[in-house]
């Protein structure tokens, strides 16, 4: 049983990766949303851009992979070619994370290029590639499972990126993309604690800070706990949608 | 295991509405299979039930020996489906589509190009191996469905209204190889709502009516429920509103069916009775007859009897040519 869910998920996620990764959807809310974020914040401040890099690493790896995850479960929802995967010899949970991982290399593709382009071009060689690693992979998993819950919810491409968007862009505000959480009103700052982008944020900041601060282990582990919080709601959507 | 499947009592509500009504029946290793009905009689809902799509509300179901509710990813393994669209990847080739389902099924990786050639040329797309799905004409793309789920070599092949949408030349064409397939020894269930069709392939037919099976039997027995019986079609010139109704009141006891264009056909009764109440008809309401034929009876006549639908139902719901 195992094995042949195992095959599956990677087949599956091999050949999201070969079908969907070139979609329109997927280019501009995956790749040149972020790009202009990132361009939009360089030229506003320049001189002390390396302080905004964890941030925009993360705002890449949430947008990457929850557009991912809009185009490799909706366009199969919607011409009913996910039905097709479900009835091969897989369990249901198989099949979701099959697509789960599919957004995830896709986001992990883009956090690479983007954290290799940051170190490169802003020489931040110090960082801690381990803490790198322990971050980005579980939140790359948190992200591309919430693109999941969110678009088996609907059934067209545009009304999942629309729906996805609401969390983006809180998260985004709230969660030390920008704007340093310490320097936000309580009332927020304890909002910002129950979102994942802000471990994902905070992590990152160890990563490359040359004297870390916070334990990295413990935003793993919340970040693991957000992957179990939106795997196991979404496989139960997407078999509640086929039972 | 002596059935291909085995369903008893099999329900399905989606909210209030009842899909599919206490089913029960059982498909024989290497039979053809047919659920016949029209558009809305719970034939797709039986197949995604049976094929671990949907999950009964009510009743069980054995396909190959495996507990539909319980053991579906066993069965999945040795069952093909041909859903009612043809749903494979419109961005990937024809060869890479296949490739991609023998995978997902775990052929070894040495057989699974020599499996996927075998079902293009066996199917006539080898030439076509390299074109992306999308670009393939609807009959190409309906045979490419079916190769796909044949690619492991399963030994019950669910076929869901394979012809629906195909032109006349490209539906004969897969009849043809879904009759090949029951020499190959695959037991197949097929749903349609064309009667020519089930009468054409199917071994046994079961006939199916807002959810509930009404008779399963074979081809031959279902046509001879007729075959006693006197069948009159009668033509009339132009459009004859209500003409069936009318002629019903003065035909008492006899079954008068609307057909196809300005058609009725009159079954049972004295065939001189008959012809002489038509006559007087047409003289009294003005209206011209065109021909009057006795009919031998077909499936379809003996659908009308069993179901007490008319024909045009199967057509007019699913609207789309032949």
């Amino acid at each position: 049983m195992w094995p042949d869910n195992l095959r599956g998920i990677y087949y599956i996620a091999l050949k999201d990766m070969r079908t969907y990764y070139l979609k329109p959807p997927a280019i501009s809310w995956g790749i040149v949303f972020p790009i202009a974020w990132i361009l939009a914040f360089y030229l506003r401040n320049p001189w002390h851009f390396e302080q905004l890099v964890p941030g925009l690493i993360a705002m890449t790896v949430l947008f990457s992979t929850t557009a991912a995850e809009a185009v490799v479960i909706n366009f199969e929802l919607r011409l009913g070619s996910l039905e097709r995967l479900l009835l091969a010899p897989l369990s249901l949970p198989a099949v979701l994370l099959g697509k789960v991982l599919g957004g995830a290399f896709f986001g992990l593709i883009m956090a690479t290029v983007v954290t290799l382009g940051a170190i490169l071009a802003l020489g931040l060689f110090q960082v801690n590639l381990l803490y790198l690693m322990l971050i980005l992979m579980p939140s790359l998993l948190v992200f591309s499972s919430l693109g999941a819950l969110l678009c088996v919810l609907v059934k067209e491409v545009f009304e999942a990126q629309t729906l996805l968007n609401l969390p983006r862009f809180l998260m985004i505000f709230l969660s030390g993309v920008v704007y340093p959480i310490s320097a936000m009103p309580p009332m927020l700052r304890s909002l910002a604690y129950l979102l994942p982008l802000t471990y994902t944020v905070d992590g990152l900041r160890q990563a490359f800070s040359p004297t870390p601060q916070t334990m990295i282990i413990v935003d793993t582990l919340v970040l693991v706990g957000f992957f179990i919080l939106f795997i196991i709601p979404a496989m139960k959507l997407l078999a509640r949608k086929f039972t | 295991m002596n059935n291909a499947i085995e369903a008893s009592n099999l329900t399905k509500y989606y909210g209030d509405l009842l899909a599919v009504d206490h089913v029960s029946f059982e498909v024989r290793q290497g039979e053809v299979f047919g659920f016949l009905g029209p558009n809305g009689a719970g034939k797709t809902t039986t197949i995604r039930m049976l094929t671990g799509l949907s999950r009964p509300t009510a009743g069980s179901a054995r396909v190959l020996g495996f507990d539909v509710n319980s053991e579906i990813v066993k069965a999945k393994k040795h069952i093909g489906v041909v859903p009612e669209i043809s749903n494979l990847y419109d961005e990937m080739s024809a060869m890479d589509n296949l490739l991609f389902m023998a995978q997902l099924y775990g052929l070894p990786r040495d057989q699974r190009k020599i499996r996927a050639e075998e079902l293009l040329r066996s199917f006539g797309l080898y030439e076509r191996r390299d074109s992306p799905f999308r670009t393939l004409s609807r009959g190409m793309k309906r045979a490419l469905t079916v190769a796909a789920a044949l690619i492991h070599s399963p030994k019950l092949l669910f076929l869901d209204e394979p012809t629906v949408g195909l032109d006349v030349v490209a539906a004969r064409s897969l009849r043809a190889l879904i009759g090949n397939l029951r020499h190959r020894g695959i037991s197949i269930f097929l749903t349609t709502h064309y009667l020519e069709e089930a009468d054409l392939l199917c071994d046994r037919i079961a006939i199916l009516v807002k959810g509930r099976i009404v008779k399963i039997d074979t081809p031959t027995k279902l046509k001879a429920v007729t075959e006693e019986e006197a069948v009159i079609e009668v033509s009339f010139k132009g459009i004859v509103s209500g003409v069936a109704k009318e002629l019903s009141e003065r035909l008492a006891g006899l079954q008068v069916v609307p057909m196809y264009d300005h058609k009725v056909r009159v079954y049972g009764g004295a065939p001189g009775y008959v012809l002489e109440t038509v006559l007087q008809f047409a003289r009294d309401k003005d209206v011209e007859i065109d021909s009057v034929n006795s009919v031998k009876p077909s499936l379809e006549d003996a659908f009308i009897k069993i179901a007490g639908l008319s024909p045009t139902i199967m057509a007019i719901e699913k609207g789309e040519g032949r």
